[in-house]
């Protein structure tokens, strides 16, 4: 069986942004990028399913040039071969989406492992929408997987508890934590990873849905207030928190 | 707890390729989330943290430069010095264990074993079926290794082995120990086999040092080794002194890990702690420090880098290692206490790192060469005059 995932190149979440000149973008400048970590589990996934039912697992990731750092430690990590649909244009969820899409239907695989969410955006939507453009069937924020035949049971975190789903392929997984534990990319990984191709296609899109209008950073926090530093402090706190924050 | 970052102030990573790249950061992720969670308290227990040995073996850690015929990675040694660095990051037993499995028993298996030796251990040994430790030094030979009292005697089949080595790092769990004996006079390097009768290898107890690392003494009493356990091609004190080389390449990148821990916690610790409400990186005296501190990791980094690319290229001295290695001990030693002055009481505690590193340094700075042995073997090189 072919597999398909579907992976991002991402900030790392412990790198500090700045927004770009234009204000309409961040400013990769000193940016630490990763694969993002939901794309992590979803790897995992598509490796475990390929070991146990065998076939290939091949990586498909939309960005520039620089994605293909991730790809290769995705193929470090196992994954067989590698698809960047490449461009410079910022582009929105729906267009990413249907590019994905549309590399899913050329790699006829009728299973597509990705993260629930991208870690630069969190629009969490990029399954959904992929699932959709497809007709395939669904599983948002899988914490189990598991195929046998054509049958998938698969279970989701819900407010409060877990439920239990059935479907069937084709269908989009998109992995939550707690789905796996990633492999590490070994060694032995890297060096095979040098052998395996990424294939490259350049992508035009016809236009965004959705446009950014402005991106800024959140208002700097005001500095604290000291009150006291013993007892003698408490009737003032209280005083503070019950008419000036109105927290109590 | 705040993620490690790695100081980089001279953007290295930039000289690194794809591969390398990769490797530091599997290697890194693996440290965060397997070793630092534990590792304080596998020191304090003085226990060694066995379940990561098959999750090294699996990263492919073990003998990572030899080819892939026997199992290895077949990697460079920068890709190696890096993973060094990682592991010490981690804690120094940490990084001591993989380069005593890598530089000092599959190197010399490797470079003076018969092929027949070579496919029945490297395999095992990258995959840490077995363990190996290395037994060169003994109880009154330490920087004098060519007075080694340890003999072996031909007879019939194989030998006869009778001495004792100290201070062996992974003796007691070992599967098999590199031993070196003379054989007429001449140093001869032995494979030992665990369950070899008068064999034996106690452990060393009551260490303020390498706790999370194990330490044993080898003893030999009429210890019979087969012919086949000979490693055919080492022959005199330049064997097993060309495996301490790569071993040394080992610390001279390790202890690299070791700086960037207790910078990466002094900084942040400095940036938070408040006196005469200010933070204490706020004045002269700790940012003084603090430079200091990364001004000795970058250069070190930079030695390091070369280092390795001499040692890639075939052409590197041993003195250029006994360089690297003399000079890297002693900053990150020197930046575990300055560290330790930043951080005042709190540096004691297993809350944070440093006094771990410190102590760990202690050791590293008097194994494998002294720093004084290698002071002595830089200025023999250069004056051209022994002083030993």
């Amino acid at each position: 069986m072919k597999i398909v995932v579907c992976v991002n190149h991402v900030p790392d979440t412990a790198t500090r942004v700045n927004i770009s000149t234009n204000q309409k973008t961040i400013d990769s400048n000193g940016v630490t990028y990763v694969v993002n970590p939901y794309d992590e589990f979803a790897i995992e996934e598509a490796l475990k399913t390929k070991e146990a039912v065998g076939g290939e697992v091949v990586a498909i990731s939309l960005g520039n040039e620089t994605n293909k750092e991730t790809l290769r430690k995705v193929l470090a990590m196992g994954v067989d071969s590698a698809v960047l649909l490449k461009t410079e244009e910022a582009m929105d969820s729906l267009s990413v989406a249907k590019a994905l899409a549309q590399e899913i239907k050329i790699q006829n695989t009728e299973l597509v492992f990705m993260g629930k969410q991208s870690v630069d955006y969190d629009n969490a939507i990029m399954g959904q929408y992929v699932a959709a453009i497809l007709d395939f069937n669904i599983v948002a924020a899988a914490t189990n997987f598991n195929l046998s035949g054509n049958k998938i049971i698969a279970e989701r975190e819900i407010e409060g508890g877990k439920e239990t789903i059935e479907t069937s392929i084709p269908a989009v997984i998109t992995a939550q934590k707690g789905l796996n534990e990633p492999r590490y990319a070994s060694l032995k990984g890297i060096m095979a990873a040098k052998k395996k191709v990424i294939e490259e296609k350049e992508i035009i899109i016809s236009g965004n849905f959705v446009n950014v209008i402005e991106m800024k950073k959140p208002p700097q926090k005001a500095a604290g207030k000291i009150v006291g530093v013993d007892a003698s402090a408490v009737p003032e706190l209280v005083r503070l928190l019950k008419e000036e924050a109105k927290v109590i | 707890m705040k993620k490690f970052e790695a100081v980089d102030y001279f953007n290295i990573i930039d000289l690194l390729n794809e591969e390398e790249k990769l490797v530091q950061v599997s290697v890194r992720t693996f440290v965060d989330a397997e070793v630092i969670p534990i590792i304080e308290e596998y020191y304090q227990e003085a226990k060694f943290p066995f379940q990561l040995i098959p999750k090294l073996a699996e990263l492919g850690v073990f003998g990572m430069t030899l080819p892939e015929k026997y199992g290895c990675a077949g990697m460079n040694n920068l890709a190696y010095g890096l993973v060094n660095q990682e592991l010490e990051r981690g804690d120094s037993g940490l990084r001591s264990f993989m380069s005593v499995q890598s530089s000092l028993v599959m190197y010399p298996i490797f470079t003076f074993g018969s092929e027949e030796q070579k496919m029945k251990w490297l395999p095992k040994l990258a995959n840490a079926e077995a363990i190996g430790c290395f037994g060169l030094t003994e109880p009154d030979y330490g920087s004098n290794p060519n007075g080694m009292i340890a003999k072996a005697e031909k007879v019939s089949g194989g030998f006869l082995l009778n001495g004792a080595k100290m201070w062996i790092t992974n003796g007691s769990i070992a599967d098999i120990a590199i031993v070196w004996a003379k054989l007429d006079g001449v140093v001869k390097g032995f494979i030992v086999e665990k369950g070899f009768k008068g064999f034996s290898a106690p452990e060393i107890k009551k260490k303020h040092s390498l706790r999370a690392s194990i330490t044993s003494e080898l003893i030999f009493e009429d210890v019979f080794v087969p012919d086949g356990n000979l490693l055919p091609a080492a022959n005199g004190l330049k064997a097993p002194l060309m495996c301490l080389n790569q071993a040394r390449f080992s610390i001279a990148w390790g202890v690299t890990g070791s700086m960037l821990a207790c910078y990466d916690s002094a900084l942040e610790y400095a940036k938070t702690r408040i006196q005469f409400n200010k933070p204490i990186a706020s004045y002269q005296l700790t940012q003084d420090k603090l430079v200091t501190m990364l001004t000795e990791i970058t250069k070190t980094q930079l030695l390091n880098l070369q280092l390795a690319k001499l040692k890639d290229s075939g052409n590197i001295k041993h003195t250029q290692i006994s360089l690297a290695k003399r000079n890297n001990v002693e900053k990150a030693l020197e930046i575990a206490r300055t560290a330790r002055e930043i951080f005042g009481a709190s540096g004691i505690t297993s809350e944070y790192p440093i006094m771990r590193h410190a102590n760990n340094l202690e050791s590293v700075k008097t194994y494998e060469g002294t720093h004084e042995m290698h002071t002595l073997i830089i200025g023999e090189d250069i004056t051209g005059l022994g002083a030993f």
